[in-house]
C-alpha cells in the first residue's frame, strides 16, 4: 500500500473570511516563527521515522507505540505540503523539509510531490527551485476569476497573479492544479461560468471546485449570523456544479471525485490515498494522520495540537504532538470506506456492501442517484445528480 | 399545633361547621385558606407558605389549585369550641367537578369575589352549583387591600345577584388577614350544623379518593349518619365489597390518625385497597355489620370533553407511557385513555380530558414524573356520525371519521356564560357569531356589566375562544361553560396527504365553511416545516377525494459536503453520524422523511394559544 506524507504549514499572510483551516495569519502567530516551525516539523519527521521505520528508539514514543515496527521498509509515494499557505516558507525551507522526508524514508522514483500555493505568493523563480528539488506539482488557490468575488472572499491576489503563477509553473515543468470556489455570496451563474472558462483557458492538469461552506466560527459565518450576507443558495450551487462538470468534461477533464477533475493521468494520488483508506503521516500543527489496521492494532486516526508554539514545545521536549486519536472499529472503518469511496469515479463494489445497503440500491438507481449501467456490472457509481446528493446516498447505505 | 379541643368521633354535630370556599379562578381562595390555617393555629407562622394547600409542584408553579383540599380547623366563638371543616376548591372550569364533589360534603359555601374584578363567569357557575345543593351562601369580597378594589360597587353587584343587603357582604383581605376572623365567626353563626342521625346505620359519602405510593388508596369521606371507628369492617354500597379500616383520621392540615369519625365529620380512611376504582368517588361507605339500606346520592363521573392522542417520541417508551397513564389515572378519574396506533406517530393512546388545561397538566406530569418525551395530536371533541344506513359511530379520533354516505354529524354543545363590561357587548356578540353561537339571553349585573349567555359548539370554544375573548375585551371578559347536549352540524373531515399518503395525525373535523382555511393553513405550515427531500413532495388537504388546498416542497438538489476536507476524515464521519442520528428521529410517511419536530410544531398550533395560561 502506498504511503503518503502530509506537511501542514499553518501560516497565511491574512486570513480569508470564510476559512476555518488550522492557520494563523501574520500577527496572530503569538511568538511562533517560521524557522521554529521548520525545526519542529523536521523533528516530527524524525519521530515518524523512528516509529514507522523500526529500530531501537521506537518504544519511547507512546502515542504511536501501537504501530511500532509495523513496517520496517517504507518509501514515500506522495508528499503534500498544504496549509495555510506553504509558500509562506521560503523555497529553501520547503526543500529542507522535503529533503528531511527523503532522508527518513526515501522517495519513490515516481513520487508525487505537491505544494499548495496562493497565486500571489510564488514567482517563476520559486517554482523553478521547487521543481529542481523534486517537487512535481503545484496546487494554486485561484478560487475565482472575477474581481468582485475575489474581494468577497478576502483574497489578496488578482486574476493576473494566477496567469503568471501558471506560466511560472509550466516553465518549471510542474503539474498544475487550480482550486475554485463556487457559491460565494453575490456570485451569479454567469460569473461562475466565467471563472470556469478562465480556469480552462489556463489549461491546468487538474481542477478542484469546492462549494463555499460558511462555517459558523469564521468572519463570514458571523456576518451571516448578523444577516449582513445572504446564506448560500444550495439550488444555485447545484446549478453551478452542473455547469462546471459539463464544461470540465467537454474540455477533457473527467471527474474522479465529487469535487475533483483531471486530465488523463493527472489525478492527485496523494488525495486518492485519503479516499481509499491509505496510510499517511501528517506532520505539523493540526495535521491528521491515518494508519490502517495491522497486526494486533485497529485502524487509527490521530491529529496534532493546533498551535505552532505548543507544537514546537512538545517536539522540543521530546513529547508527542498528538492532541487526540481514535481507534476505528470495524464498523467505523466500513462506514468511512463507503462515505469516501462512493464519491469516487471507481465507486464501490456493490457485492461487498452489507445486505441492507444492497437492498437500497434499486431505489437509488430508480431515483437516478446511481448509475444503472455500472450497477449492472456490480459497481456503485454516482450519477451527476447523485454526486450532488452524495450524502443522501451515503445515509441510505450506512 | 394546639390540641384540638373537640376530638374526632366524639364531637357533637352542633359544634361542627362544614363549608367550602368557591370563586372564580384567582380570586384568592387558597390565600384566604392560608389565613384560616394561621388564625386557627393549625399551621404555625414559621411553617406557613403561600397557598399552603396547593401541594403539587405543578400547582405551585402555575399558581393555581387543581385538587380540592379539606382541612379540619378549631375555632372558638363566645367561649364555645367549634370544629370547622374547610375545603379549598379549584377555580378553573376544567376542574368544576372537584367543586361539585366538595359541595356535597358541606352545608355552607363562602362565595369569594375579588373586589377589583367583581363577579365573573365561574363565580356564577359555582354559585349555581352551591345553590342547587341547597347550601348556605356567605358572600365575601376579597383583596380589599388592593388600590384598585371597589368593594362598594361589587357589594352592590353581589347583593343584586343574591337578593341580600350590600351591608351583608363581608369584606376581607386574604393577604393582610383583615376581616378573616369575623368571617370565621360568621361561618359558625350562619352555616347550619350537620343534621345526620348519629344512631342510624353508618353512611359516609366518598368525595375524593387518592392513590399514595406508601399508603395505598386514601379515601376522603364525609360521615352523614352513624360513625366509623378504626378496625371497623366497612362495606362499599355500590359493589358490596367489604374492607377493614386500617386507619382513619383527619387532615389538619397533615393527616392524623384518630380513633374514628362521628356523624357530620370529615376525614380520611385507609383500607389497604390499591386501586381507587374500588373506592370510588360518589360511593357510600356503610358498616359491614349494620348496613344502611339506601345509599347517599352519588355524583356523575366527569365526562371527557376533549380528546387528544399522546405518543412517545421514542417508540420504545410506549410501555412506560402506559404505566405512567395508569398511575396518573389512579388519582384522576377524569382521565381516560385507550391504546391507538397512528401511521405517522406509531403506538400511543387516545386520551380524554376535561379541557385543555387538564390535557396540559396531564401531559406535563407524564413528562416530568415519568421522564417521557411526548407528542400530543391536535385536541378534538367527540362526534357522533350517523350513516345513511342508520349505523352510527362515536368518533374520538378524527382519522376514524367514517367515509361514505353520511346522514348526520352531531357535535357537543355548551351553554357559555360571558361576563364583561357592557361596552364590549358588540365585540363579544361578533365573536360568538363567528363561532356559530346562538344568543340565549343577556342580563345586566349592574349598569356597566353584563352577563351574556350563548349556546356554542364545544369544538368552537375549547381551543382559542378564551384567548380571543380576553384580547377583544382587553382582559375584562370571563368565560364559563357547561355541556348541555349535542346538535347536528355541517362538519367534514379534512385529511392531509403527503405525496398522496394520508397522514392520520393531521386529520381534523371542521365546519364546512372553515375547511378551506384550515387546509390552506396546515399545508402551508407543513411546507415550511418539512425539509426538502430529493424528490418533489406535494402536500394536499382534501375532503374525501376532493383536494381543497395544495402546496409543494421542491426537490432538494444538493446534499453533499463539497468542501476541501483534507485528511480530517473523523470530522466528516461525525457529521454523517449526526445526520444519521437526526434521521432516527424522522418518521417516514410513504417515502417522505418527516422530522418529529415538524409534527410537534404543526400540531402545536392548536394547543399553544390558551393551554399555557389560566382562566
Ligand atoms: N392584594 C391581594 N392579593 C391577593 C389576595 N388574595 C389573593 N391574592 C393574590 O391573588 C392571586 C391568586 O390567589 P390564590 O389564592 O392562588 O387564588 P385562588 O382563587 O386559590 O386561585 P385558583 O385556585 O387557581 O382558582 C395570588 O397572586 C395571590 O397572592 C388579597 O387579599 N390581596
Ligand atoms: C487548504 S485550503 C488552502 C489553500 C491556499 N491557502 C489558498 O487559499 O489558496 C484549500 C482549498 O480549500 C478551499 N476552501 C477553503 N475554505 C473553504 C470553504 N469555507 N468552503 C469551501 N472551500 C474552501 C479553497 O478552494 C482552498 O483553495
Ligand atoms: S489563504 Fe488559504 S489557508 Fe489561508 S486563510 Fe485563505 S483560504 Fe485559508
Ligand atoms: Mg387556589
Amino acid at each position: 500500500m502506498a504511503f503518503g506524507v502530509y506537511v501542514h504549514v499553518p501560516f497565511c499572510a491574512t486570513r480569508c473570511g470564510y476559512c476555518d483551516f488550522v492557520t494563523y495569519a501574520l500577527g496572530e502567530w503569538g511568538g511562533a516563527t517560521l524557522e521554529g516551525y521548520v525545526e519542529a516539523a523536521l523533528g516530527e519527521i524524525g519521530l515518524a521515522r523512528r516509529v514507522l521505520g523500526g529500530g531501537s528508539q521506537v518504544n519511547t514514543v507512546s502515542h504511536v507505540d501501537t504501530v511500532s515496527q509495523a513496517n520496517p521498509v517504507f518509501h514515500v509515494d506522495t508528499v503534500f505540503f498544504g496549509g495555510g499557505t506553504p509558500t509562506m516558507l521560503r523555497p529553501e525551507a520547503l526543500v529542507r523539509l522535503l529533503d528531511g522526508i527523503r532522508d527518513a524514508w526515501g522517495l519513490a522514483d515516481d513520487a508525487e510531490v505537491t505544494a499548495e500555493a496562493n497565486p500571489d505568493s510564488v514567482t517563476g523563480e520559486t517554482l523553478a527551485r521547487l521543481a529542481g528539488a523534486g517537487f512535481t506539482r503545484v496546487s494554486l488557490g485561484m478560487q475565482s476569476a472575477v474581481g468582485s468575488v475575489l474581494a468577497t472572499l478576502d483574497r489578496t491576489h488578482g486574476p493576473e497573479n494566477v496567469t503568471r503563477a501558471v506560466e511560472g509553473a509550466r516553465a518549471a515543468g510542474l503539474d498544475v492544479s487550480l482550486d475554485l470556489i463556487y457559491g460565494t455570496p453575490g456570485e451569479g451563474l454567469s460569473e461562475w461560468r466565467e471563472t470556469v472558462a478562465a480556469a480552462l483557458v489556463l489549461a491546468p492538469d487538474h481542477v478542484s471546485a469546492y462549494s463555499l461552506v460558511i462555517e459558523p466560527a469564521t468572519r463570514m459565518g458571523a456576518a451571516l449570523a448578523r444577516g449582513e450576507i445572504a446564506p448560500v443558495d444550495p439550488d444555485l450551487q447545484a446549478e453551478m456544479y452542473e455547469a462546471a462538470d459539463e464544461a470540465f468534461a467537454s474540455a477533457g477533464y473527467d471527474w474522479y471525485e465529487v469535487s475533483n477533475w483531471a486530465r488523463e493521468g493527472h489525478r492527485c494520488r496523494h488525495n486518492l490515498g485519503y479516499w481509499t483508506g491509505g496510510d499517511w503521516w501528517g506532520v505539523g500543527p493540526g495535521a491528521h494522520s491515518h494508519l490502517g489496521a495491522g497486526e494486533g492494532r485497529p485502524a487509527t486516526r490521530w491529529w496534532n495540537v493546533k498551535h505552532p508554539l505548543e507544537y514546537g514545545e512538545r517536539i522540543a521536549s521530546g513529547a508527542s504532538p498528538e492532541e487526540g486519536r481514535e481507534a476505528l472499529s470495524g464498523e467505523q472503518s466500513r462506514i468511512e470506506a463507503v462515505m469516501l469511496g462512493v464519491r469516487l469515479r471507481e465507486g464501490l463494489d456493490a457485492a461487498a456492501l452489507p445486505e441492507a445497503a444492497r437492498d437500497a440500491l434499486p431505489a437509488l438507481a430508480g431515483d437516478g442517484l446511481i448509475d444503472e449501467a455500472a450497477l449492472g456490472e456490480g459497481r456503485l457509481v454516482l450519477t451527476r445528480r447523485g454526486r450532488l446528493l452524495a450524502d443522501v446516498v451515503v445515509r441510505a447505505l450506512t | 399545633m394546639p390540641a384540638d379541643p373537640n376530638s374526632p368521633a366524639s364531637t357533637p354535630q352542633a359544634v361542627i361547621r362544614n363549608f367550602c370556599i368557591i370563586a372564580h379562578i384567582d380570586h384568592g381562595k387558597s390565600t384566604l385558606a392560608d389565613r384560616m390555617l394561621g388564625l386557627t393555629g393549625v399551621v404555625e407562622q414559621r411553617a406557613m407558605r403561600e397557598q399552603y394547600l396547593d401541594r403539587m409542584d405543578i400547582e405551585r408553579e402555575r399558581g393555581i389549585t387543581i385538587k380540592a383540599q379539606a382541612v379540619r380547623l378549631p375555632w372558638k366563638v363566645e367561649g364555645v369550641d367549634y370544629t370547622l371543616n374547610m375545603i379549598d376548591t379549584p377555580g378553573h372550569v376544567d376542574f368544576t367537578y372537584e367543586v361539585s364533589r366538595s359541595l356535597a360534603a358541606c352545608e355552607g359555601a363562602v362565595l369569594l369575589v375579588d373586589s377589583a374584578q367583581g363577579i365573573e363567569a365561574q363565580t356564577l357557575a359555582n354559585l349555581y352549583l352551591a345553590m342547587a345543593d341547597d347550601l348556605t351562601i356567605i358572600p365575601v369580597l376579597n383583596k380589599i387591600d388592593l388600590p384598585a378594589a371597589d368593594p362598594d360597587r361589587y357589594a352592590a353587584e353581589l347583593a343584586g345577584l343574591l337578593g341580600c343587603d350590600p351591608a351583608d357582604v363581608l369584606r376581607v383581605s386574604g393577604k393582610t388577614g383583615a376581616g378573616v376572623a369575623a368571617l370565621l365567626d360568621r361561618i359558625v353563626r350562619e352555616v347550619p350544623a350537620p343534621t345526620g342521625d348519629p344512631d342510624a346505620p353508618t353512611r359516609a359519602m366518598i368525595f375524593d379518593s387518592v392513590y399514595d405510593t406508601y399508603r395505598g388508596v386514601v379515601t376522603y369521606v364525609r360521615v352523614v349518619d352513624g360513625g366509623l371507628k378504626a378496625r371497623d369492617r366497612i362495606t362499599m354500597m355500590s359493589t358490596r365489597a367489604t374492607h377493614e379500616l386500617l386507619e382513619i383520621g383527619v387532615i389538619s392540615p397533615e393527616p392524623k390518625a384518630m380513633k374514628g369519625l362521628g356523624a357530620g365529620e370529615v376525614g380520611y380512611l385507609i383500607t389497604g385497597v390499591k386501586d381507587v376504582r374500588r373506592s370510588r368517588v360518589g360511593d357510600t361507605v356503610t358498616g359491614a355489620a349494620r348496613q344502611a339500606t339506601t345509599s347517599l346520592g352519588g355524583y356523575r363521573d366527569p365526562k371527557p370533553m376533549v380528546y387528544s392522542g399522546l405518543y412517545p417520541i421514542d417508540g420504545s417508551d410506549y410501555p412506560d407511557l402506559r404505566d405512567a397513564l395508569e398511575r396518573l389515572q389512579l388519582n384522576d378519574a377524569a382521565l381516560s385513555f385507550e391504546p391507538e396506533t397512528s401511521v405517522a406517530l406509531g403506538f400511543g393512546f387516545r386520551c380524554g380530558f376535561l379541557g385543555l388545561l387538564h390535557l396540559e397538566i396531564v401531559r406535563e406530569r407524564l413528562e416530568r414524573e415519568s421522564d417521557l418525551d411526548l407528542i400530543s395530536t391536535a385536541p378534538n371533541v367527540v362526534y357522533t356520525v350517523t350513516m345513511e344506513d342508520g349505523t352510527s359511530t362515536t368518533v374520538t379520533n378524527p382519522s376514524e371519521f367514517p367515509e361514505g354516505k353520511i346522514r348526520e354529524v352531531r357535535e357537543p354543545v355548551v351553554r357559555a356564560t360571558v361576563i364583561a363590561p357592557s361596552e364590549y357587548i358588540g365585540t363579544i356578540m361578533e365573536l360568538c357569531q363567528e363561532r356559530r353561537g346562538v344568543l340565549q339571553s343577556m342580563d345586566y349585573l349592574s349598569e356597566e356589566r353584563v352577563e351574556i349567555r350563548y349556546t356554542l359548539p364545544l369544538g368552537e370554544i375549547i381551543f382559542d375562544f378564551f384567548d380571543a375573548l380576553k384580547s377583544r375585551t382587553r382582559g375584562y371578559g370571563s368565560l364559563d361553560y357547561e355541556t348541555i347536549g349535542d346538535q347536528a352540524a355541517d362538519l367534514v373531515k379534512v385529511d392531509i396527504l403527503l405525496q398522496g399518503e394520508k397522514v392520520d395525525a393531521f386529520s381534523a373535523v371542521v365546519h364546512k365553511d372553515e375547511a378551506y382555511a384550515y387546509g390552506v393553513r396546515l399545508t402551508d405550515k407543513l411546507r415550511q416545516l418539512i425539509p426538502r427531500q430529493q424528490f418533489e413532495v406535494p402536500i394536499q388537504a382534501a375532503i374525501g377525494s376532493r383536494v381543497i388546498a395544495r402546496e409543494t416542497i421542491r426537490a432538494l438538489r444538493k446534499d453533499v459536503l463539497a468542501k476541501c476536507y483534507g485528511g480530517d476524515i473523523s470530522r466528516k464521519r461525525k457529521l454523517l453520524e449526526k445526520q444519521k442520528e437526526g434521521k432516527k428521529r424522522m418518521k417516514t410517511i410513504g417515502r417522505v422523511e418527516v422530522p418529529q419536530e415538524a409534527f410537534i410544531a404543526a400540531l402545536g398550533t392548536y394547543d399553544e394559544p390558551q393551554a399555557k395560561g389560566k382562566k
